[in-house]
């Protein structure tokens, strides 16, 4: 098997390389600034430190999903020893996820929108009634 | 928690293989694995098992207690299309509950009887011997699980239960005819299902953990549902189940169902 | 050697064109059933597979051909099937494409498919499915290249395709063998519960598989530059006929023990199937259709006169081919879920949104195989074979 035109094929990679990494390289050193989620909670700290929710909930979300679905947990017990029920949309629970943070739309919704994810949990957990 | 660390170690893994390299070592703020703890109030149990004494039964004069309670629980909606229709808990006439064990000289209240019929718990489920991600499983009090986060609906599972105990979601559920549905979705805090998953009786796990007792059993008003630990010799079904003859439902197929009946 | 397929008459690109129409269409109906769900199709809670698992079943049986056309060449070392191997192996690289498209349209999440290989789950047969079906579509690949290049550049192929292609042949066996362990191992449905599930695919496999072969030989034939063979046809035709007649050995062995064993829940699918039941039996023609189409193809395989005859032949194949095709791609399925396990009788019968999507699948299937096809006999019409 010759190689024909070898000179475009490479071309071509190249240029599809550069493609498909675009976004990668195109975001090379700039630190996102990232918008200011309402927090409109009552409590003084998240579930696990402020930097590591920043970075990691979704990783704390896939724990959880799986500890309460798998293998019936209930209850988290934080790295500062404090206990927590492992839900994400029941506002009923004051220590859910969606129990403080009670608008999505202004606080989880603000991020995602932003970096531009759209979790896929809606479509099955029932988002929180805006309260007045 | 032997599983979880392994999940986690997976994700972890998962994590710096690209996903967000970054990340990875600060996990669990600092801690090496998370930690977790059963409810307080949790309900636990060998092996949780209900007696259903279908003498008490009042369907025929249009009782539908328990199952509207069990799928308002769940947000089960009514699709308006009894082919794909979503059911965790339904009645069936005798002899298609029970078939085989019909003849023609049945008792005349036998006959038309209707049977209560939902997913047996089995000892050893079809389901989730075929299931090919582990998104069906069973714990180990018994309950036969689904993970809806992770079914993928190739519907295996359907296939293999041998009681029609499994319902999918042809449509998406919260696209269910409004008029059928107005109140939708009835609870609030338990999901709803989307489009694409199998579904199924829980036996109310999610209120078993919080103390309660399964949505059924506590809306039946005749107390014809029976449920507790099979493992405690001195629990309510292990009491019923001394003390009458009862049948489960296509004993031949070694399935071992969790659900007695009273006939 | 992909270059082959970029220049072709006329008729070569009107066909193509044709078959990128009937993958548009099947494509944007698939599209609504992403966005709706599988409710667009005639499936429900009692029938839950319907007609994409029952094409993928019968595709499974296709792609037998391969096996049928090398093992006689490299263990029996029959020379004259030298000529046709690169289009039995063709053959199977579309065949198992079009089961794996068909596993995937029919999933309710298709997105979350890799949960099957993260999670894997050795106690499922589909997962072993997915990786004999990978497999085998993997080893006809890397053959028939392979064997198809040497052959192009007048050389012996090199020596590390040997093993591979003595492990295409069990491995064959096992592709057949594990679908039907996908439906012979559930209990409580008596239709599929049964242990010549799996020879009797095997047997219709390599019935419908070789005819089709020999369809599309008398095809090329005429088509092309390239001959395939009389002889090859020949041998073809009585693999063939053994296999279609083992086939109804088979069935008639299943038919008896339901039926005289009078077990109700093994004899009502067959009642259903053949007799109608409660008043439904959308598949009544169909079935008796099978039935003597399977007939009619075993009178005129057996008698060496109309064997021998090509034409006579061609129709024979065409009706082994659609006999298999109502046994597996509609029966089969249909048949295993009604009555349901609890007694009920719910018909199923394919939408059309459903039947457009299952044809954009059999058009990417013709597609891989019309390129596939289209590279090797241009390369056999070059060196002269
Ligand atoms: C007990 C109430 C409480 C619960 C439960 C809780 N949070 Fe928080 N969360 C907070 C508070 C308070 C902060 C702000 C902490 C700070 O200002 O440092 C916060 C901060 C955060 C942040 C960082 C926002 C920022 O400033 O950028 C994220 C992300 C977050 N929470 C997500 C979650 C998720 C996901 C869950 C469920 C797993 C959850 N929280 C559960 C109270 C809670
Ligand atoms: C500080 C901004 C911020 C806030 C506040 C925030 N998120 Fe996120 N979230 C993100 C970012 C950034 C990602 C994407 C991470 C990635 O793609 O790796 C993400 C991803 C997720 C994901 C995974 C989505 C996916 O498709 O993988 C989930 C689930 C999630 N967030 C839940 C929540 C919930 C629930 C809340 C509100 C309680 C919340 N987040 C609040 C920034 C935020
Ligand atoms: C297909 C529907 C579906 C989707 C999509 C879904 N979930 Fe769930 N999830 C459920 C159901 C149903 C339960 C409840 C299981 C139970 O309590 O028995 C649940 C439970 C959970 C729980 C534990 C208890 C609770 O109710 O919160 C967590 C945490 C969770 N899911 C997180 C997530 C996250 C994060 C996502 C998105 C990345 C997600 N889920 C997407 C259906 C879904």
């Amino acid at each position: 098997m010759k190689m024909y035109d070898a000179g475009k094929i490479i071309v071509g990679i190249i240029v599809f390389v550069t493609l498909i990494t675009f976004p990668f390289w195109y975001n090379r050193g700039k630190a996102a600034p990232s918008p200011k989620p309402k927090l409109l909670t009552r409590e003084k700290e998240c579930v696990e430190p402020t930097p590591y929710m920043k970075t990691s909930h979704m990783r704390l979300l896939n724990e959880w999903r799986n500890s309460v679905v798998r293998e019936g947990n209930r209850l988290y017990i934080s790295s500062n020893g404090k206990k927590y029920s492992m839900n994400l949309a029941n506002t009923s629970l004051s220590d859910s996820c969606m129990g403080c943070h009670s608008k999505k739309a202004e606080f989880c919704d603000q991020c995602h929108n932003y970096v531009g994810v759209k979790p896929y949990c809606w479509d099955c957990h029932i988002e929180p009634k805006e309260k007045r | 928690m032997g599983v979880s660390r392994r999940n986690f170690l997976k994700i972890a893994g998962i994590s710096l293989l690209g996903l967000g390299a970054k990340p990875a070592y600060d996990v669990f703020a600092g801690r090496d694995l998370p930690e977790f703890a059963q409810g307080e109030e949790a309900r636990e149990a060998k092996r949780w098992a209900m007696v259903i004494d279908t003498r008490k039964c009042r369907d025929k004069d249009g009782c539908q207690d328990c199952i509207l309670a069990c799928h308002r629980a769940h947000n089960v909606p009514d699709v308006g299309n009894s082919r794909q229709e979503i059911k965790w808990i339904w009645t069936e006439p005798y002899e298609n509950a029970f078939p085989n064990q019909e003849h023609e000289f049945l008792e005349e209240t036998l006959k038309h009887r209707p049977v209560i019929v939902l997913c047996n718990h089995c000892d050893d489920p079809p389901c989730v011997r075929v299931c090919p991600t582990k998104a069906t499983f069973k714990r180990e009090d018994g309950i036969v699980m689904m993970d809806y986060h992770r079914c993928i609906g190739c519907r295996f599972c359907m296939a293999a239960c041998p009681y029609g105990s499994r319902s999918f979601n042809w449509g998406d559920p919260r696209r269910a005819p409004k008029e059928k549905n107005p109140d939708f979705p009835t609870n609030p805090n338990f999901p709803t299902r989307t489009k694409g998953v199998v579904e199924k009786c829980n036996f109310c796990e999610e209120r078993l953990v919080a103390g309660l007792l399964p949505a059924c059993v506590e809306a039946c008003k005749e107390k014809a549902l029976i449920f507790g630990d099979l493992g405690n010799p001195d629990s309510d079904v292990r009491k019923v189940l001394r003390s009458h003859y009862t049948i489960r439902r296509k004993p031949g197929l070694g399935t071992g169902p969790a659900i007695y009946y009273i006939v | 050697m992909l270059e082959k397929a970029l220049t072709g008459s006329q008729r070569y690109w009107g066909w193509i064109i044709s078959l990128l129409i009937l993958i548009g269409v099947g494509f944007s109906f698939y599209l609504l059933q992403f966005t709706e769900g599988l409710k667009i199709t005639g499936m429900g809670r009692d029938v839950s597979w319907g007609f994409y698992i029952a094409q993928f079943t019968f595709l499974v049986g296709v792609a037998a051909s391969a096996v049928m056309v090398v093992l006689p060449y490299y263990l029996h070392n029959y020379k004259a099937f030298g000529r046709i191997t690169i289009l039995g192996e063709f053959l199977a690289v579309g065949a198992v494409s079009m089961c794996l498209l068909f596993i995937i349209v029919d999933l309710g999440q298709p997105i979350r498919l890799f949960n099957v290989l993260l999670h894997p789950t050795p106690n499922s047969i589909l997962f072993w499915d997915m990786i004999v079906l990978n497999g085998y579509l993997f080893l006809n690949i890397v053959i028939g290249w392979v064997v198809l290049s040497a052959e192009r550049n007048a050389v012996s192929p090199p020596s590390w395709v040997k093993p591979l292609i003595y492990l295409s042949i069990p491995w064959a066996v096992s592709i057949h063998t594990v679908t039907a362990y996908l439906y012979c191992g559930l209990p409580g449905r008596g239709f599929w519960l049964t242990a010549i599930l799996a020879p009797r695919f095997l047997s219709s496999a390599f019935a419908s598989g070789p005819a089709f072969l020999i369809i599309l030989c008398l095809i090329i034939r005429r088509l092309t530059r390239f001959d395939p063979g009389r002889e090859q046809i020949q041998t073809l035709a009585k693999i063939v006929t053994y296999a279609i007649i083992l086939n109804g050995f088979f069935f008639l062995c299943e038919v008896f023990t339901a039926m005289y064993s009078h077990i109700p829940e093994h004899m009502h699918h067959f009642e259903y199937l053949f007799f109608g039941l409660e008043g439904h039996g959308i598949l009544v023609p169909w079935m008796w259709a099978s039935v003597l189409l399977a007939v009619l193809a075993i009178i005129l395989l057996i008698n060496p006169a109309t064997r021998r005859s090509e034409s006579v032949l061609a129709v024979a194949c065409v009706a082994v081919f659609a006999s298999t095709w109502i046994d597996k791609g509609l029966g089969l399925i249909s048949g295993g879920f009604i009555p349901s396990p609890l007694g009920h009788v719910t018909e199923y019968w394919p939408t059309l949104p459903e039947a457009l999507i299952a044809l954009g699948v059999w058009g990417v299937g013709f597609l891989i195989l019309t390129v596939l096809y289209k590279i090797a006999v241009s390369i056999k019409e070059e060196i002269g074979a």
